[in-house]
């Protein structure tokens, strides 16, 4: 076992580990922690844009940015949060043009911008041009970006290092972050790395689920080691949908298809977002039209030999402006279903996404240890927090957005609490339950298949948690994850070894899907509303007098235990969401 | 309901068939030497060689061992030497191979093998570093952003799609013999700032590549060309470099 010592230590390093990084490292002795290499890090797969109201193509400010968040979110979304991210977006997306970022141009050499959905002017009254891209490989960009700074700057980057355990010291009756448990895959030896301030930077948890646009590494780490150790989980069973994934396959083709004028049909040929959002139509919040998709589905207007998907038709754009703004998405039609966008429909279908929930966490991205209190020392940025400023459906451009603002936040509070604070003791015997952990599974030599049993999970959460949800398939779901969890308790790997075991990784990720499966799913049975990503079947209606609250969510010797805290309202009273 | 057919809706079109991947194999902790092992697996209409892998570590033998994230050819994490070919993985349909033979799937030549299909790739990264892989200017920050004209943003986009998959630089056989040189994404990396109109860097790195173990050592082979899943005309942006190196001037 090594150990090694920094002021903050930050796990993950995509977008938001990036952008903490940024701050952190140029004030105090920092260390990034990552999984994979930092350009491998999903961020890279984001496609659309990043909203900001800049105002460089039309009129827009950023009160308007702040309602459309608002209300895209279903008024769950703690509003002084949203309003600081409105405000900061445009200083986030000049940040990154002055670190290089290859924006696309207007005439006059400025950010272009380009509509995306739910993103409007003057509260809803039609499309907004807000979403400042770099054709559709925004995330690329800004991950490129992020790491060419992170080179200018010198931070220092642990590569392919796993953390699996978040340590806690006592001082004075109160919890204190003392470091990280890490595991080398080159190596397989175990790190224990002392820090004054961890900042949690690991991403979604898109693997719950067997259609996603999520990377196989995205098993939502940060969220299941938090939740162990005892903290909240806030808003978990709002996950969101994204309408266009490549049917079957959950590819993403981005919301800037129908930005730049996609339409999608049924069956009949019919543009139905006419009769779902007759304002915004194909551009309405992804709740809205991946309902509208599994809808037509249901109804039997699907396409193809099952029925089982609709259409994005893009054969009315010039091939030249699908060219200069969509080349990887089109690319990916023709690589992974042979269709050719310019002349053919695309077939496509909901795929999970992104997960509303996580950590809770201040506007300062301080974690809390309760419903209220922040734990001194502990940091958490990007899709693995919930600050809440995506409430119950993320507007698409506002994560990327979201890892800007608050990664920077987190590095510049880490830095300044580490530089402020003491050092805390490691606890004794810091990486023992998890050495246990691993050896545990390393030696058993029959058992199940961690990949069965994933799968599994996959399949009865796309079956009973997906866009449509009822009592009954959320018991369905709940059961099932139960004995899968028991029979988790009996799995065996086949590697045995030391170097890059990445069964036995994948062994401990499964693990973690296990744990987050049943939080999403015992917050979805609770929350007896629709509201955003949430629907249910047998209660159709957002219910604002009793679930107009955040779910916490504890883990208890007996299961998850929910609780629940108010959402911060400042200047919206929840209205109709129509558009 | 079920919202997913099992199959991607393409698939319909073409049926399961039978493949057999020769794999070269590495276990560091009990092989002396690499050793080919074949596995024959059935796959489904528009699998992926990356479907097939994970096929064989899921259901046969778990301590296959290959890198691998997004599946969608993006991160940049799973080249290989597919029938001897630099290609991503998760990019390279089954179906678009022959599949009477086995299809050979090795590791990136050129760079130390540490198990089975992964490789050592601190080199590649330390290569893009040495280029000063980041914009470089003077002055005083702008309050706003920096303008850059279509066309000027035009001038370096191709170079802008590269994802540091390593497929160019481990296909290039100065590479394989000369274990200092370069390699071309460090001259691609490079390409993305000297020929960006807001950066200010071009000097000093045209001075690094003007290096013995720099751009000169470009045989012009296009196996990188051919080599990148991103389309990038990697030769082409050596070429550039190449002739801004003696012309002085971007
Ligand atoms: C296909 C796709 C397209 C998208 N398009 C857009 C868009 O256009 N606009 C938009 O706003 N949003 C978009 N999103 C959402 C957005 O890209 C993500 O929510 C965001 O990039 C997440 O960034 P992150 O930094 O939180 O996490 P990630 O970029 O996923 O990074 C997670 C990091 O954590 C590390 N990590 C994870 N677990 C561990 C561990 N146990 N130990 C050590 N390290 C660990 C990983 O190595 C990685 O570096 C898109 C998402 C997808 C999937
Ligand atoms: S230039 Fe192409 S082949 Fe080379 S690393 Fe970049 S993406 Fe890969
Ligand atoms: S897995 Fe990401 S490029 Fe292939």
């Amino acid at each position: 076992m090594q150990t090694h010592k920094y002021d903050v230590v930050i796990v993950g390093a995509g977008g938001a580990g990036m952008r903490a990084a940024l701050e952190s490292g140029q004030r105090v002795r920092t260390a990034v922690l990552t999984k994979l290499y930092p350009t491998r890090s999903h961020t890279g797969a984001a496609q659309g844009g990043m909203c900001a109201a800049l105002a460089n193509v039309e009129e827009d400010n950023w009160e308007w940015h702040t309602f459309d968040t608002v209300k895209g979110g279903d008024f769950l979304v703690d509003q002084d949060a949203a309003e600081v991210m409105a405000k900061e977006a445009i200083d986030a997306v000049l940040d990154l043009e002055k670190m290089g970022l290859p924006f696309n141009r207007t005439p006059d050499g400025l950010i272009d911008q380009r509509r995306f959905g739910g993103h409007t002017r003057k509260h809803g009254e039609a499309a907004v041009r807000r979403s400042c891209y770099a054709a559709d490989r925004t995330g690329h960009m800004i991950l490129q970006t992020l790491y060419q700074q992170c080179i200018k700057h010198g931070v220092e980057f642990y590569n392919e290092f796993y953390v699996l355990d978040l340590l806690f010291t006592e001082v004075d009756g109160v919890r204190r972050t003392a470091g990280v448990v890490a595991y080398e895959l080159a190596t397989g030896e175990i790190h224990v790395f002392q820090a004054k301030a961890v900042v949690f930077a690991t991403g979604g948890a898109g693997k719950v689920y067997k259609t996603t646009s999520n990377a196989h590494t995205l098993t939502g780490d940060g969220m299941a080691i938090a939740f162990r150790r005892g903290l909240p989980l806030e808003d978990m069973e709002f996950f969101q949908f994204h309408p266009t994934g490549l049917a079957g396959l959950g590819i993403l083709l981005s919301e800037a298809a129908r930005g730049e004028g996609a339409i999608l049909r049924n069956s009949e040929g019919e543009r139905f977002m006419e009769r779902y959002a007759p304002t915004l139509k194909d551009l309405a919040p992804r709740d809205v039209v991946a309902r509208a998709m599994a809808n037509e589905v249901r109804e039997g207007r699907g396409c193809g030999p099952d029925k089982d998907y609709v259409l994005l038709d893009l054969t009315h754009l010039e091939p030249a402006h699908i060219d200069a703004k969509l080349p990887d998405i089109t690319e990916f039609a023709r690589t992974y279903l042979g269709v050719e966008p310019y002349t053919e429909p695309v077939p496509v279908f909901p795929t999970a996404h992104y997960a509303m929930g996580g950590m809770p966490t201040t506007v300062d991205a301080e974690v809390l240890a309760d419903n209220s209190q922040v734990l001194p020392g502990l940091y958490a940025a990007g899709e693995v927090a919930c600050v809440s400023v995506h409430g119950a459906n993320r507007l698409g451009t506002n994560s990327l957005l979201d890892i800007n603002v608050f990664g920077r936040r987190a590095g510049l509070a880490a830095a300044a609490f580490a530089s402020r604070a003491p050092w805390v003791e490691l606890p004794s015997s810091p990486a023992d339950e998890t050495v246990a952990q691993l050896e545990g599974i390393r030696d058993r030599s029959d058992g199940e298949r961690v990949a069965v049993i994933r799968r599994e999970l996959q399949e009865t959460m796309d079956a009973n948690a997906q866009v449509f949800r009822s009592e009954a398939t959320l018991k369905q779901a709940l059961s099932d994850i139960q004995a899968l969890k028991a029979r988790y308790q009996n799995i065996a790997v086949q590697d045995k070894g030391r170097r890059f075991n990445t069964d036995l990784l994948e062994a401990v990720e499964l693990g973690f899907l296990l744990d987050l499966a049943e939080v999403i799913v015992v917050g979805a049975m609770e929350r007896k509303e629709s509201r955003g990503g949430h629907f249910r079947e047998d209660y159709q209606n957002r219910d604002d007098v009793n679930y107009m609250r955040h779910t916490m969510a504890y883990r208890t010797g007996e299961g998850v235990r929910l609780d629940f805290k108010p959402v911060v309202v400042t200047r919206y009273q929840p209205m109709e969401r129509t558009f | 309901m079920t919202a997913v057919a099992e199959a991607p809706a393409a698939s319909s079109v073409v049926p399961s068939f039978q493949v057999t991947v020769r794999l070269r194999r590495f276990n560091p902790e009990s092989d002396t030497e690499p050793r080919w092992e074949d596995h024959t697996v059935t796959m489904h209409g528009t699998d992926r060689v990356l479907d097939a892998l994970h096929k064989i570590k899921w259901e046969i033998d778990g301590s296959l061992t290959f890198r691998r994230s997004c599946a969608h050819g993006i991160c940049g994490s799973d080249a290989m030497r597919i029938n001897g070919r630099n290609r991503l993985a998760c990019k390279t349909l089954l179906k678009d191979l022959p599949l009477d033979k086995p299809i050979t799937v090795e590791p990136i030549k050129g760079m130390t093998v540490l198990k089975d299909l992964v490789v050592d790739m601190d080199p590649f990264f330390e290569a893009y570093k040495s280029i000063m892989p980041f914009l470089i200017t003077s002055g005083n920050e702008p309050t706003r952003e920096r303008r850059q004209s279509p066309e000027e943003r035009a001038r370096y986009d191709d170079t802008t799609k590269c994802i540091m998959c390593a497929a160019c630089t481990s296909s290039c056989p100065i590479y394989w013999t000369d274990g200092q040189y370069f390699g071309p994404q460090a001259i691609v990396g490079a390409h993305r700032f000297i020929f960006d109109s807001r950066d200010e860097g071009a000097e000093q790195r045209l001075e690094i590549l003007n290096d013995r173990d720099g751009v000169w050592r470009c045989r012009t082979t296009f196996n990188c060309t051919d080599a990148c899943p991103r389309g990038i005309e990697v030769t082409k942006a050596i070429q550039e470099v190449k002739r801004a190196l003696l012309f002085r001037r971007v």
